[in-house]
């Protein structure tokens, strides 16, 4: 019986012939990413020793520019820390800033067929480069930096086959929201995807989706190689790979098809995604306080060109709030340049610097007492940009501008 | 054996709910008063230490952050789910907080019974009932890091990272 994808790649990374669900694989870790909130004084350890600094990135996404002081001292002595072991790639607050996972995408320092961790639960992003990319927690990463490696129980994999080509207006952010509506949670199983429509997501569509795979609670979510692939990374990274695509007799928990040009434009209700996307037309005239573009889900260029194409000449209802935070200083300048950003600023929108900022209620955009949002981020959870009493809708980018521009939930051909 | 109270939980509690996001940089003793604040606010005054936590399926959702410390902080005992995010199961391990899926488990209990966990069978038994439902097993080397306190220890004892916390929180 064959391997799917991360068994492959767990077998190779753990110096194994084959691994099955079931196992446990102790691999070595190709990239460590520590975040700034590794080095926040309420958390962080004194590190005495690391393995390879050169499989180490460190960069600052949760909280930049430090907000307040504990996060300000805590950017400090990660500074020291990057100086002390000469650590090559760092990503501080300037041109080079970012939310880690996007950071990664821009620099393909996930490699096809490696082992890349960081605290963070939307490490899975990484997955669209054909890495098993996983969110660990901060022991974890701990251990993994000072040893060189960490474990993964081998779960079941559930392969999905994509078909035919989204329409227009139907974004990789709605394909999510039909998975997670229709399939629900995936729990103690990895999703894998590709198909013949493979071709047809571009890798920022892919980023989304395996962005999401979090959200599905996913261990694992990883894509199949293919060109487009291949030269993104070889575009951005020389170092050497060997991708890895799933044996043929590959035994998956269950196999399921997924006809893209069926899907429709959705929006999940608030609290969770499980089980819980309606089509937008269905949610009812929903006012709106808040509208957010950004996270390492939907901040990529892609989703600043569709929200400037739906907003274009167009004014921001009173009221309503639109906050547009590019995934990294380099997707905001190449915006800049396309004429996104102005577009969207003429429409009224307040857009950020590169951070992680509102899409976990951090800083830059909190939600208040019994405000309502849309949000094209990673997460509606109670209370998850701020106040427990203030409702997140999740939609996709074109949905999230429309409806600011509306001043409440509408399907972005509605305001055309 | 662990014997103690039970408090019930449903499916998909997400870690969120455990250590809120406004709550993620503030010290461990913050953190523990905030368990359950939008959900069930009140919990941790109630909690006793020993405490056993029952969950639906995939307990800990969501995000990386060291919930699972919140809840070893409060003096929870065990958390028994249906299942368990494979996420949130790191941190119980690295942690020293003892978390087993246990199918069936919620259906089980009923708010204030008593469980009996055994480490050894790896089963829960609710007297009250008769019921004895079996955990899945954990594999050997995370089960030994669980209950011998989690990462932290062998981290220091190997010279990796320093004993002694640079800002030691308050004593609970
Ligand atoms: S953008 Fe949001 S989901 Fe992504 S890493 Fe930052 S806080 Fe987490």
């Amino acid at each position: 019986m064959g391997m799917t994808i991360v068994e492959k790649i767990f077998a190779r990374a753990s110096g194994q012939k084959r691994v099955a669900p079931g196992d446990l694989a102790v691999v070595n870790v190709d990239v460590a990413v520590m975040l700034d909130s590794t080095f926040h004084p309420n958390s962080r350890r004194r590190i005495l020793k690391l393995q390879d600094p050169e499989k180490i990135v460190v960069i600052y996404d949760h909280m930049v520019p430090a907000p307040d002081k504990l996060s300000a001292e805590g950017q400090a002595y990660g500074r020291a820390f990057v100086k002390k072991f000469g650590i090559k790639r760092f990503h501080d607050v300037g041109p080079d800033q970012g939310i880690g996972h996007a950071v990664i995408a821009d620099r393909a320092y996930a490699l096809p067929g490696g082992v890349l961790i960081c605290a963070d639960s939307h490490t899975c992003a990484s997955g669209a480069f054909n890495c098993a990319a996983r969110g660990v927690g901060s022991p974890d990463m701990l251990g993994a930096i000072t040893t060189g490696k960490t474990w993964f129980k081998v779960a079941p994999t559930v392969r999905y086959d994509f078909h035919g080509k989204l329409k227009p207006g139907v974004s990789a952010k709605d394909v999510f929201l039909y998975l997670a509506g229709t399939y629900g949670h995936h729990t103690n199983q990895n999703v894998e995807f590709g198909g013949p429509a493979l071709a047809t997501l571009s890798i920022n569509a892919r980023r989304t989706l395996a962005t999401m795979g979090a959200e599905l609670s996913a261990e694992f979510a990883t894509f199949e190689p293919d060109q487009i692939l291949l030269d993104y990374v070889r575009e951005r990274n020389s170092a050497p790979f060997e991708e890895q695509y799933p044996d043929a007799d590959a035994s998956y928990a269950d196999r399921r098809r997924v006809d893209l040009d069926k899907l429709e434009v959705l929006v999940a209700l608030p609290d969770s995604v499980i089980q819980n996307s309606v089509p937008v037309g269905q949610v009812g005239k929903v006012k709106i306080d808040q509208a957010f573009i950004g996270s390492c889900a939907n901040g990529t260029l892609d989703d600043l060109a569709e929200a400037a194409r739906v907003v274009n000449g167009k004014r921001v209802a009173p009221g309503v709030r639109f906050l547009v935070t590019p995934g990294t200083q380099a997707t905001f300048i190449a915006a800049l340049k396309a004429g996104y950003i102005q577009t969207l600023m003429e429409a009224g929108a307040v857009v950020t610097p590169a951070t992680c900022g509102a899409c976990f209620g951090g800083h830059m955009g909190v939600l208040g007492p019994n405000e309502t949002c849309v949000t094209a981020s990673t997460r509606n959870f109670k209370g998850r940009m701020g106040d427990p009493s203030a409702r997140i809708f999740m939609a996709s980018p074109a949905t999230v501008a429309a409806s600011a521009i509306a001043g409440h939930l509408i399907h972005a051909d509605e305001i055309a | 054996m662990i014997r103690a109270k039970v408090w019930t939980f449903g499916d998909h509690i997400n870690t969120d709910l455990m250590l809120p996001g406004d709550m993620l940089f503030a010290s461990e003793e913050e953190q523990k008063r905030v368990v359950f604040r939008a959900n069930r606010p009140g919990w941790v005054d109630e909690v006793r230490p020993g405490d056993i936590i029952v969950g639906g399926l995939n307990y800990g959702m969501g995000s990386s952050r060291p919930a699972a410390r919140s809840l070893r902080n409060v003096g929870v005992g065990a958390v028994l789910a249906d299942s368990i995010n494979g996420l949130f199961f790191r941190n119980a391990v690295n942690f020293g907080l003892i978390a087993l899926e246990v199918p069936g488990v919620r259906a089980a209990f009923e708010e204030g019974q008593t469980a009996e966990v055994s480490l050894e069978d790896m089963t829960v038994l609710n007297r009250a009932s008769g019921v004895t439902l079996k955990a899945l097993p954990i594999p050997k080397m995370l089960l030994d890091l669980m209950l011998s306190g989690g990462i932290y220890p062998h981290l220091e004892q190997q010279g990796y990272i320093e004993p002694n916390r640079d800002r030691p929180p308050p004593a609970p």
